[in-house]
């Protein structure tokens, strides 16, 4: 009673953040806010934006209206003040809208249905009247059972000489929109957790390197981050298909050391990042470390024999198991491809698009020859004589960037995503479905006959729920007026 | 025959379905509209044998460099979603899969005249941009299952969307009465600028050589009229784009004296924008946004990172949530919902294609 009466200052500011109106204007205003930061480009150095707003503003103003904006935080607009701001005024809209509503909703839900008047049935929404020829008692039982089979539990109540059937099914679905908006309030409690004990870093790792420690950007400066434990990086390689110079696959081949014992090995690729102590190790990109000398590591394969691996620096030289063959390695190229006009070879990229090794080979009394042997293809590595090579690394020149990230609420934000699709579920496609069934002897028509007046409600789609009424009734009449009949006949032949 | 052989065909029986579609709310014959009904039906049955036909490719496209790969994992990368062209021909398909639904449903076929021209919208898109259509490798980003999922939910809540958009506009073009009122002039102008933006992109195809053309989208999208180095040709498009926009305006209430009369009611037409939001808008929060976010989190370790696609689909996703809110709680109806539901799927579009033409552009050109 006195919260009713008070008018206060307290009051108030709940009825202001109990609105729905409050949220309309959110709703509106969020949106369009949101799209300052997808024209400006966030966290962008200086350079990039006022190219932009020279755009929008010309030369001589872009400089100040660039100051203008990042004093408004514009420049990193989704962490400002103003925006984290919204954002809360927001989550309290959710939560003291819903705080006010769920106890009345409650109130819906655990009020018992009870046996409406007849005039007051024929006013629900979803109604339909029949009238059949049978037994008051027969058509109760049909109804009943057909309702039952629809899962329905059904209440009764008599009355002189009626009958009503009511029931409800679905009334928690009620609470359907309150699930989806705890889901929305998880995912902001997920993301705080995230920002406040997790962290997001990187680490290049060359191959063959290990690091104890990952990197982080805060305000311009780079910062370590401690992983307490080892993570080597014991190669990286890029797959690409076959024929053409779109990667398949980036791959890097990771090691956790930790209290002095590997614990943990594991390739890594785009999509199937490694995990260990909450810390995950995404792959994220590549290149080449400076000034590195690298290992060739080849195969070699005599006609007919084993396999070796051998792995050799530049001006290095093997000879081929069983045979008299010496090869030397004099060359290589990142990337080995044809001037397309004068067909001459070329290296046609930095990075390691398509690796060839070039190998002078050398047998007593015959010519020497040198070959390109090219990673990706290995038909380039047989030799006359029929033993192959295969150019498997150049080892040590690559490196391996990943993506290093502790994000400990990551869990609360996939059980938010499995809230809410439940919760949507709930609210768009279930309802909450109540219903009146009143049988009486029909006065108006003929003697021996039951009137059926049905009366309901349903809080979604009303379409299905009449279908669904149709198809209980129309199968009871079906099925009363068909044992009618029989009985019918049968005292028929009686007479 | 092969893929491209069923698509053209479904392609000409939509278009002719619209003509026929059009022409049955003119003559109001029953005949007719079941005429156009069979179109589309024929052509949506084209177009599914086409996927069929491109899935199949694929997934030997897949196995071919990924022998090691088991049947269903070939079948998931294989699945036409894989760029650009074949999401917007998946778009299409599911617009019309869900118009059926809804023809079927509310047993009313002149809604179609509206519905089928989005969908046309999207083919003349597809044709004109010249978006890649060859079967291409999938780069390592792109093999996942969220990422699958994610696109393919997606869709199929846009197909939502713009059987709500084409309803909603169908609903302002009958209630509005006058030529002055806001709503009316809303959606003059929105049927204007799509019309002006499709009719320069037309000017753009022809200017260009074929081999040219395949880079449509990505370089010379409005460069022959709104972006075009000559400043006469610039003021010429805004003139000839404003006088066409201004004729809309001025002959539209004639759209409305067609419509009258016909089965298709604005209360039938408020229920069709509310209905196709509200299997819209669970499909797009699971797919748009909430696979989206896992995917990306799988993929890079960040569920969310502002960037400005993921912005624009919570902004759209903010729309259709005011939608719901709107019309539930703050007890709006009819033209200042079917606004909303417009602007809905301008956002949906922004998302889809915007956020790559405009947005990249902008931050592209000049440097
Ligand atoms: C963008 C985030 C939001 C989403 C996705 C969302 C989702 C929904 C959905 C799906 C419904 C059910 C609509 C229906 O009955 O068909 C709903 C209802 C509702 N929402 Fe939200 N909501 C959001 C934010 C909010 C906020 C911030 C408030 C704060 C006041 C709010 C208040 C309500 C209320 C009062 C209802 C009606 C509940 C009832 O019928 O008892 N919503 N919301």
């Amino acid at each position: 009673m006195e919260d009713k009466e008070r008018t206060g200052i307290s009051d108030r500011i709940w009825n202001f953040f109990a609105s729905v109106k409050l949220t309309v204007v959110i709703l509106i205003i969020l949106p369009l806010i949101s799209i300052i930061g997808t024209i400006v480009e966030q966290q962008a150095d200086q350079a990039t934006n006022i190219k932009l707003l020279t755009k929008f503003f010309g030369d001589s103003a872009a400089p100040a209206v660039y100051n203008i904006f990042v004093k408004l935080g514009f420049m990193d607009m989704y962490r400002s003040w103003w925006f984290l701001g919204i954002l809360i005024l927001f989550s309290i809209n959710l939560i003291v809208c819903s705080l006010e509503r769920i106890p009345k909703v409650l109130r819906v839900i655990n009020n018992p249905i009870k046996p409406l008047k007849e005039n007051v049935i024929k006013t629900l929404p979803v109604k339909k009247e029949l009238s059949i020829k049978a037994d008051l008692k027969k058509v109760r039982d049909e109804i009943l059972n057909r309702l039952t089979a629809s899962r329905y539990r059904v209440f009764e109540s008599t009355e002189e000489d009626s009958v009503q059937l009511y029931s409800q099914k679905g009334k928690y679905t009620r609470m359907g929109v309150y699930i989806v908006h705890l889901s929305i309030l998880l995912i902001f409690v997920g993301a705080i957790i995230g920002a406040r004990f997790g962290f997001r870093g990187f680490l290049n790792l060359g191959e063959g390197e290990y690091s104890t420690v990952a990197y982080a950007r805060k305000g311009g400066k780079i910062e370590k981050i401690p992983l307490n434990f080892v993570i080597k990086c014991n190669w990286y390689n890029t797959e690409y298909y076959y024929g053409k110079d779109t990667p398949r696959e980036f791959q890097s081949e990771l090691v956790i050391i930790d209290g002095g014992r590997e614990v943990k090995k594991k390739v890594i690729e785009v999509n199937s990042p490694l995990k260990y102590k909450g810390i995950t190790f995404y792959q994220s990109s590549y290149g080449m470390l400076e000034d590195a000398i690298g290992t060739f590591i080849l195969e070699v394969t005599p006609k007919g024999g084993q396999g070796s691996i051998l792995r050799l620096k530049l001006g290095e030289s093997f000879e081929i198991p069983g045979t008299n063959v010496k090869g030397i390695i004099v060359d290589f190229s990142p990337a080995l491809g044809r001037n397309p006009e004068t067909g001459a070879l070329t290296t046609y990229a930095e990075t390691m698009v398509n690796p060839a090794v070039a190998i002078e080979f050398d047998e007593p009394g015959k010519k020497k020859f040198k070959g390109w042997i090219l990673k990706r293809y290995s038909e380039t590595g047989v030799l006359p004589d029929g033993s192959q090579i295969n150019f498997l690394d150049y080892w040590g020149v690559e490196y391996t960037g990943l993506q290093v990230v502790k994000d400990p609420g990551v869990g609360i934000i996939y059980l938010a995503c499995i809230i809410m699709t439940l919760g949507l579920y709930v609210s768009f496609f279930m309802s909450h479905k109540k219903f009146w069934i009143r049988l009486a002897p029909d006065t108006s028509g003929g003697k021996g006959y039951v009137k059926i007046i049905f009366g309901g409600t349903a809080s979604k789609n009303r379409l299905s729920f009449e279908r669904e009424i149709d198809r209980i009734l129309s199968k009871a009449s079906r099925a009363i007026e068909g044992s009618t009949q029989r009985s019918a006949g049968a005292e028929g032949i009686k007479k | 025959m092969s893929s491209s052989a069923f698509f053209v065909i479904s392609e000409l029986s939509y278009f002719l379905a619209i003509a026929v579609y059009i022409s049955y709310i003119a003559f109001r014959k029953n005949s007719i509209g079941v005429i156009a009904t069979s179109i589309t039906v024929f052509g949506f049955l084209n177009q599914s044998i086409a996927l069929i036909i491109r899935w199949v490719d694929s997934y030997h496209y897949w196995l071919v460099s990924n022998p090691a790969s088991t049947f269903i994992e070939s079948l998931l990368r294989g699945a036409p979603l894989r760029n650009l062209y074949e999401s917007l021909v998946f778009f299409v398909w599911s617009i019309i899969l869900f118009y059926l639904i809804m023809e079927f449903r509310y047993k009313n076929r002149s809604l179609g005249a509206f519905v089928l021209p989005v969908a046309a919208l999207a083919l003349a898109f597809i044709d004109i941009s010249g978006t890649q259509k060859e079967i291409q490798p999938l780069i390592p980003a792109l093999q996942s299952n969220w990422l699958l999922f994610h696109v393919l939910l997606s869709f199929l809540g846009y197909a939502a969307f713009a059987v709500s958009f084409g309803a909603a506009i169908a609903y302002l073009v009958m209630v509005t009465e006058s030529r002055k009122e806001t709503s009316y002039i809303f959606w003059s102008i929105i049927v204007g600028i799509f019309a002006v933006i499709l009719i320069a992109m037309g000017v753009d195809f022809f200017s260009l050589s074929a081999a040219q053309r395949e880079e449509l989208i990505q370089s010379h999208f409005l460069k022959a009229s709104f972006r075009s180095s000559s400043g006469g040709i610039v003021a010429i498009s805004w003139v000839a784009s404003i006088a066409f926009i201004f004729t809309i305006w001025h002959f539209g209430l004639g759209l409305k004296k067609m419509l009258a009369g016909l089965a298709l009611t604005p209360n039938m037409l408020d229920d069709i924008t509310y209905k196709s939001i509200t299997v819209g808008f669970p499909l797009f929060t699971l797919g748009g946004l909430l696979m989206g976010a896992i995917w990306a989190n799988s993929a890079w370790g960040t569920y969310w990172s502002w960037d400005p696609k993921e912005t624009w689909s919570l902004i759209t996703w903010f729309v259709y949530a005011l939608f719901i809110h709107a019309r539930f709680r703050a007890g709006w109806r009819g033209k200042k919902t079917a606004i909303l539901a417009v602007i809905g799927f301008i956002a949906v579009i922004f998302t889809y294609l915007g956020v790559n033409l405009v947005l990249s552009g902008l931050h592209a050109y000049g440097s």
